[in-house]
């Protein structure tokens, strides 16, 4: 029972995390219609940010866990900009054009940041500090879990809520809503929906930036290639919950978490990824659309 | 009197297909004019290079908002041409289909409102204020249009005519001094047609918005119109008063066909 609860809250951490970057998927997506490809890329920039400021602070002798908070802070405003920058400069100017075009901007844009990420610092494997604590009221249970997990689960939870509630209630949430449904009359109800698709693409790069922090001190260590594997996995995730549907994206990644956290416990860990694709072929053949995702219907 | 809306030399190719041709319109303050024309004589295309959706070939749209200066308004972005005062509905219906009435209606205010993110997060007294306003707004919108029962329904719930006449509401919401009908009596029933006669005449009698209607049922045209204008492939062939239209022989012509014994 023990085994299993660990397997259980092992998928729990892994859903969170590809929660955090299957979001800034299906919000794009949700938006434009576009997969942004570079997405992935733009979680691993978080991850170096952090660990640049991290390298820096620790030198400076400052405390870890406000080490953590800076560096995760910063991150965020990095990725923000970049996540800002890459739609500025590889999607607005194809808006009207065929979506294959933007498809490939996106793959483009993917391969262009980790091969200047692989230029600017290098392609070895880098030490990623772990800096959150170990909590001593987990002491009993860090068999189990430990406390990077708790920090990440909950980080993720405070995080979902901000996010809906910034989509349920506030204005720019409802001009989102609106831009999705139809973007031609946002505009022509006043919807400036360049400004929306911008906020769109920095409230994902955000998510992404935290999910990078996370993961890297999680794990221990980064490369310029980590985008790309996290980038695939939260994309299969959207898909699998239906891509475009928020609720989707975390339902998706919850169960894509746990399909590789049993499928690595109980049968070997090697077949990790075999099973988390084949999950994603049985809910498309069954569900094309995805678990909570709509048929898309065409306007004639 | 001065126009509010001057559209002069309007002209808008699609490739090698002109589908306005040097096009000149005018709707004078507390106007209701009408746009006829057949089927594909370009009426929409029209209302899409006004609304900022085309940028127009040729030509020149000058609005005088009341009290203001007069502005072109050629080929900026839609969303800007909604803030200077013009609102549209379109001919199919065109709600966001997953938000309730009041959402939608609310949806209308956003180019009106100041409050960014951070007023949404920290919610100081001038967002809350602000807020409190624009839902209050919107009520008084649905109640004068008549759609107070609805208010927390999803818009694709709606019964058809009460569909069309949310667009309407939701078109106000932008506070616009110019509203821009396309087709808004497609698909209804005769009773229906009647309540919206009754509703567009009010909205210019009592809101003070002059307004543009495409439309083909011409009961409804002859009724609300001050003056009509006619466009056929793209070109004015007629413009005058309902009783100059009735029996202008080009306007015939267009509609009918060429008549054998002529």
């Amino acid at each position: 029972m023990d085994y299993f609860l660990e397997l259980f809250l092992g998928g729990l951490t892994r859903g969170s995390i590809y929660a955090l970057i299957a979001l800034g998927y299906t919000m794009v997506y949700g938006i434009i219609e576009l997969i942004n490809f570079a997405h992935g890329e733009i979680y691993m920039i978080g991850a170096f940010t952090a660990l640049i400021v991290i390298s820096v602070l620790t030198m400076m002798g400052m405390n870890t866990l406000a080490i953590l908070v800076i560096a995760g802070v910063i991150a965020v405003i990095y990725s923000s900009a970049y996540g800002y920058t890459v739609e500025k400069i590889a999607y607005k100017p194809l808006r009207n054009a065929p979506r294959l075009s933007a498809l490939i901007s996106a793959i483009g844009m993917s391969l262009f940041l980790q091969n200047y990420v692989l230029l600017a610092q290098t392609s070895d494997f880098l030490p990623f500090p772990n800096l959150i604590p170990d909590f001593e009221f987990m002491e009993p249970y860090a068999h189990i879990i430990g406390s990077t997990d708790i920090v990440i689960v909950i980080t993720t939870a405070i995080v979902m809520i901000i996010l809906t509630f910034l989509i349920k209630f506030t204005r720019i949430g409802k001009a989102m809503r609106a831009t999705s449904q139809d973007k031609t009359m946002a505009m022509l109800t006043g919807v400036d929906v360049d400004r929306v698709i911008s906020v769109t693409f920095i409230v994902g790069s955000a998510t992404a930036a935290i999910g990078g922090v996370l993961i890297a001190s999680h794990v221990g260590m980064i490369n310029f290639y980590v985008g790309f594997i996290a980038g695939i996995k939260a994309f299969v995730a959207a898909v699998l919950g239906g891509i475009g549907s928020i609720p989707g994206a975390v339902l998706g990644s919850f169960v894509l978490g746990w399909t590789e956290s049993f499928a690595t416990g109980y049968i070997s860990s090697d077949y990790e990824d075999v099973f988390a694709f084949l999950i994603l072929v049985f809910i498309l053949i069954f569900r094309p659309a995805g678990i909570l995702g709509r048929s898309e219907r065409h306007r004639v | 009197m001065e126009p509010i809306l001057k559209v002069q030399n309007l002209s808008m190719d699609f490739g090698g297909l002109r589908a306005l041709n040097d096009l000149d319109l005018d709707v004078i303050s507390g106007e209701i004019v009408a746009l006829i024309g057949p089927n594909g004589a370009g009426k929409t295309t029209f209302f899409n290079c006004i609304t900022g959706i085309y940028p127009p070939t040729e030509g020149d749209i000058l609005i005088t908002p009341p009290g203001k200066k007069t502005k072109r308004i050629n080929g900026i972005k839609p969303n800007k041409v909604t803030e200077r005062g013009l609102a549209r509905t379109f001919q199919n219906i065109r709600l966001f289909p997953n938000m309730t009435v009041l959402e939608n209606v609310m949806i209308g205010h956003h180019c009106r409102m100041r409050a960014g993110i951070l007023g949404a997060i920290l919610k100081d007294r001038s967002t809350i204020k602000e807020e409190e306003r624009v839902v209050e707004n919107s009520y008084q919108i649905l109640e004068k249009i008549g759609l107070s029962d609805f208010v927390n329904e999803f818009a694709k719930n709606l019964p058809y005519g009460a569909q069309r006449r949310l667009e309407i509401a939701r078109a106000m919401a932008t506070d616009p001094f110019l509203l821009l009908l396309d087709e808004p009596a497609a698909g209804m029933n005769p009773h229906e047609t009647e309540d919206l006669d009754k509703l567009i005449k009010q909205i210019r009698d009592k809101e003070g918005i002059s307004i543009l209607l495409i439309e083909h049922d011409m009961k409804l045209v002859m009724s609300l119109s001050d003056r009509i204008f006619v466009v056929d492939y793209g070109k004015k062939i007629a413009q005058g008063t309902p009783a100059e239209i009735k029996n202008n022989k080009a306007v015939i012509k267009a509609y009918l066909g060429e008549d054998i014994d002529a």
